[in-house]
């Protein structure tokens, strides 16, 4: 399990070839990208806080993977980790984020009054409006990797942050160790708690030691943004309503999103972003935005049209069922979100959403009526 | 994860306090023992290989345990890790193996000549025998810690030293990772099969890393002698065989396990041992002898009598259901074995398994027969 600079040296008594890990029954973008030469390059290096190559690439190792499924199979212990293997992430992220190159600069745009429209989404249609994103905390290595300390440290500037909020987004903190029962029912009732990660892809990466130390749930009094703390990145902030009033989830999540980070900035611990990257989380996947904007959204007949997929394609979403990632559709209530997470920047992809959403149920109405949506089939964007 | 050389400096900049577990609501041999005084003394440490302190508590931080079974909460990452972190394991293995003392000498006999009986116990009763023990082998990480490279050395003596054996031991080596259907079917009739770990305590130790690379089972034609490579320890050396003969059952293991250890000293790798510990293996539970010498047998009355524990606590054994530890009885047949490890040579526990199981069938048939068992009752062994 440490692989730090005293263990890694004392690997290095091994050749690459004994210590490459044998993938030859993966399927994850680590596998394709780790060559045998690549993991001679990489092995004797670690970032300043001693995370090493076979920190990142342990959970893509002990996951091979789903042929239809493609998963991500490496993870940062800290911000340092994506400059000093570069050469493994670089490729990686290009691949998983459609060509994005190592050189191209990514946008931020939290400004909320840029985006059009949002606020008209059927409600007969459109069940409930959900961004999310994380944020990671400079100066502390990332839940991979993190020591109790540094987990704990997090924890305490993140409740002194978000206690400081007021008027809409005055709220409380419940740690995850202290919770009582009456507490527990009522996150559980309304669909804010988490638990103990069971997914072998976290578990292997590291991220739920010392559980439940240092985890919690802050959610303002209305219940429209919640924040995770220490779960698999230091936060995941999210904004959410019933109904689909996007553009009103999406201002909520701008503004608190923008008070929280002034808040850190003040205590010399800002959000970890870089021109290139993005906003930097623990797994490549969401880099750039880390933003997930969807919907709950009513489409029975749209869903089983012969074209359904690549209408999502074109208009760059994705479905989910309504638990989530990996989960299946019931009633033909679908989870409609954002594909992209790097190049676009926030407003671009929840625009995306808005616009897309707008037409699917469009399309679902002229369905009902029995008449044809081809002339309706957008352009890929 | 990684909490090598790098990571445990950085860890040293947060205070003792700061770092330090929250074990207020564990139940385990670790959690008893690890104040915030000795966690600050022994943080700063490392065995040669890079194992620190946190990656031996790593186990018992993340499983607090149950307030019925006692736990140990602590593993070895190699054998230096019972010298450098002994104020931590000298207690703990105190407390678990009977007060054994850090000035203790333990005694290894593994002269099968020295069993006195066990040829004969009543094969209406016993329906199998078995005695297993573990080895680690001098010169490489144990299973938390161990590099694939070093697994795979491990893996590669092995199969060399067990292809070697001759005559009632001449067997076969079935690697995991390229295993066929069908002897994957015939592996699992045979009840040989091992599979990733599943249970919490294995997996939070990192002891699962890479499976199933350099993981495999080696049995000898007569299916009556089984090694396990690279499960919980570098080797699980098993010998069973239906029936009550545990005097052949205990000549076999002793027979092979001796010429296994001479076929690993000629090539340079000795099994892990010393005159304190005995036997070194991963979890401080098997010290010693590392070994448990068992029957299933029938005691469908004698498991309802009230004074039932007690006298298995006399004898020295302990119960188990026949899928083994943590599993329940089916049908009144109980695993029985013997409880320590540490202090008592093999042919002392063996003995005692055999003596004890000779009574337990005693007390059985009388009580079928509606007699009493009290003048049976055994002295505290």
């Amino acid at each position: 399990m440490p692989f730090g600079n005293t263990h890694n040296n004392f690997k290095l008594n091994y050749k690459t070839d004994e210590e490459y890990p044998d993938l030859t029954k993966h399927n994850n973008h680590m596998a394709k990208v780790l060559s045998k030469e690549m993991y001679g390059k990489l092995r004797d290096k670690q970032t300043p806080t001693g995370f090493t190559l076979d920190d990142v690439i342990q959970t893509g190792v002990d996951n091979p993977g789903h042929p239809f499924i493609m998963t991500v199979g490496c993870v940062a212990g800290d911000e340092e980790s994506y400059e000093v293997f570069k050469d493994l992430f670089d490729p990686i992220i290009s691949d998983r984020h459609n060509g994005y190159k190592a050189t191209d600069k990514h946008k931020t745009d939290l400004n909320f009054e840029n985006l059009k429209g949002g606020d008209d989404l059927d409600p007969n249609y459109v069940l409930s409006s959900r961004v999310r994103t994380g944020r990671s905390i400079k100066g502390y290595a990332l839940p991979p990797h993190n020591s109790r300390g540094e987990r704990r440290a997090v924890e305490k500037l993140s409740v002194e942050a978000l206690n400081s909020l007021d008027g809409e987004f005055k709220g409380k903190y419940y740690p995850l160790k202290s919770m009582t029962d009456a507490d527990q029912e009522q996150l559980i009732a309304d669909h804010f708690l988490f638990d103990k990660p069971i997914s072998p892809l976290l578990l292997a990466a590291g991220m739920a030691r010392d559980w439940p130390d240092a985890r919690g749930i802050w959610h303002n009094e209305n219940k429209t943004f919640l924040v995770w703390v220490n779960e698999e990145d230091h936060l995941r902030v999210i904004a959410m309503q019933k109904g689909g009033n996007m553009k009103e989830v999406f201002k909520r999540f701008c503004v608190g999103l923008q008070r929280i980070e002034e808040i850190f900035k003040k205590h010399n611990h800002g959000f970890m972003w870089n021109e290139h990257l993005g906003f930097v989380l623990t797994c490549p996947s969401n880099l750039g935005t880390g933003l997930r904007g969807g919907v709950h959204v009513k489409l029975p007949k749209l869903s089983t049209h012969a074209k359904f997929e690549e209408i999502l394609t074109r208009l760059r979403l994705q479905k989910r069922g309504t638990g989530g990632v990996d989960t299946a559709s019931v009633g033909g209530v679908f989870d409609i979100s954002n594909a992209d997470r790097i190049g676009s920047s926030e407003v671009d992809q929840v625009q995306c959403v808005v616009d897309g959403v707008k037409l699917m149920v469009e399309m679902e109405k002229k369905l009902e009526k029995d008449e044809s949506i081809d002339s309706m089939i957008p352009a890929q964007k | 994860m990684p909490f090598g050389n790098s990571h445990n400096q950085l860890k040293m900049k947060f205070s003792s306090e700061q770092e330090y577990p929250d074990l207020s609501k564990h139940n385990n041999h670790m959690a008893k023992v690890l104040t915030p005084a000795l966690y600050e003394k022994l943080r700063s440490k490392q065995t040669p290989s890079g194992f620190t302190l946190d990656d031996v508590i790593q186990t018992g931080v993340d499983n607090p345990g149950h307030p019925f079974i006692m736990t140990v909460g602590c593993v070895a990452g190699d054998e230096e890790t019972y010298e450098v972190f002994k104020e931590l394991l000298d207690p703990v293995i105190q407390d678990r193996h009977g007060g054994y003392k850090p000035t203790d000498k333990h005694k290894t006999d593994l002269n099968p000549s020295n069993l006195k009986g066990g040829d004969d116990l009543d094969a209406n009763y016993v329906l199998s025998s078995r005695v297993r023990t573990g080895r680690s082998i001098c010169g490489f990480c144990l299973p938390p810690h161990c590099s694939r490279g070093e697994r795979r050395a491990v893996e590669k003596l092995s199969v060399e030293a067990l292809g070697a054996l001759t005559g009632d031991l001449k067997g076969k080596y079935y690697a995991l990772k390229n295993m066929t259907e069908a002897e994957q079917q015939q592996l699992i009739d045979d009840h040989f099969l091992f599979d990733k770990p599943v249970s919490p305590l294995l997996l939070a130790s990192g002891m699962a890393r890479d499976w199933p690379d350099a993981r495999g089972i080696w049995h000898n034609d007569n299916k009556t002698f089984l090694v396990w490579v690279n499960e919980e320890d570098h080797l699980r050396v098993i010998s069973m065989q239906k029936g009550g003969n545990m005097k052949e059952v205990f000549n076999r293991f002793c027979t092979g396990l001796t010429k296994i250890e001479e076929l690993f000293k000629n090539k340079g790798h000795a099994f892990m041992w010393n005159e304190h510990l005995g036997y070194i293996l991963t979890c401080p539970s098997n010290l010693g002898t590392g070994l448990r010498a068992g029957v299933h047998v029938k005691l469908p009355n004698l498991s309802k009598y009230r004074q039932f524990e007690e006298i298995l606590k006399r004898l020295r054994l302990q119960k188990r259901g026949t899928g083994g530890v943590d599993t329940a009885a089916v049908g009144g047949v109980f695993d029985i074995s013997n409880a320590d490890r540490l202090g008592f040579s093999e042919v002392e526990l063996v003995q005692m398994v055999v003596d004890g199981v000779k009574l337990l069938i005693v007390m059985e048939k009388r009580l079928e027969k509606g007699q009493a068992i009290e003048d049976l009752m055994p002295a505290q062994k």
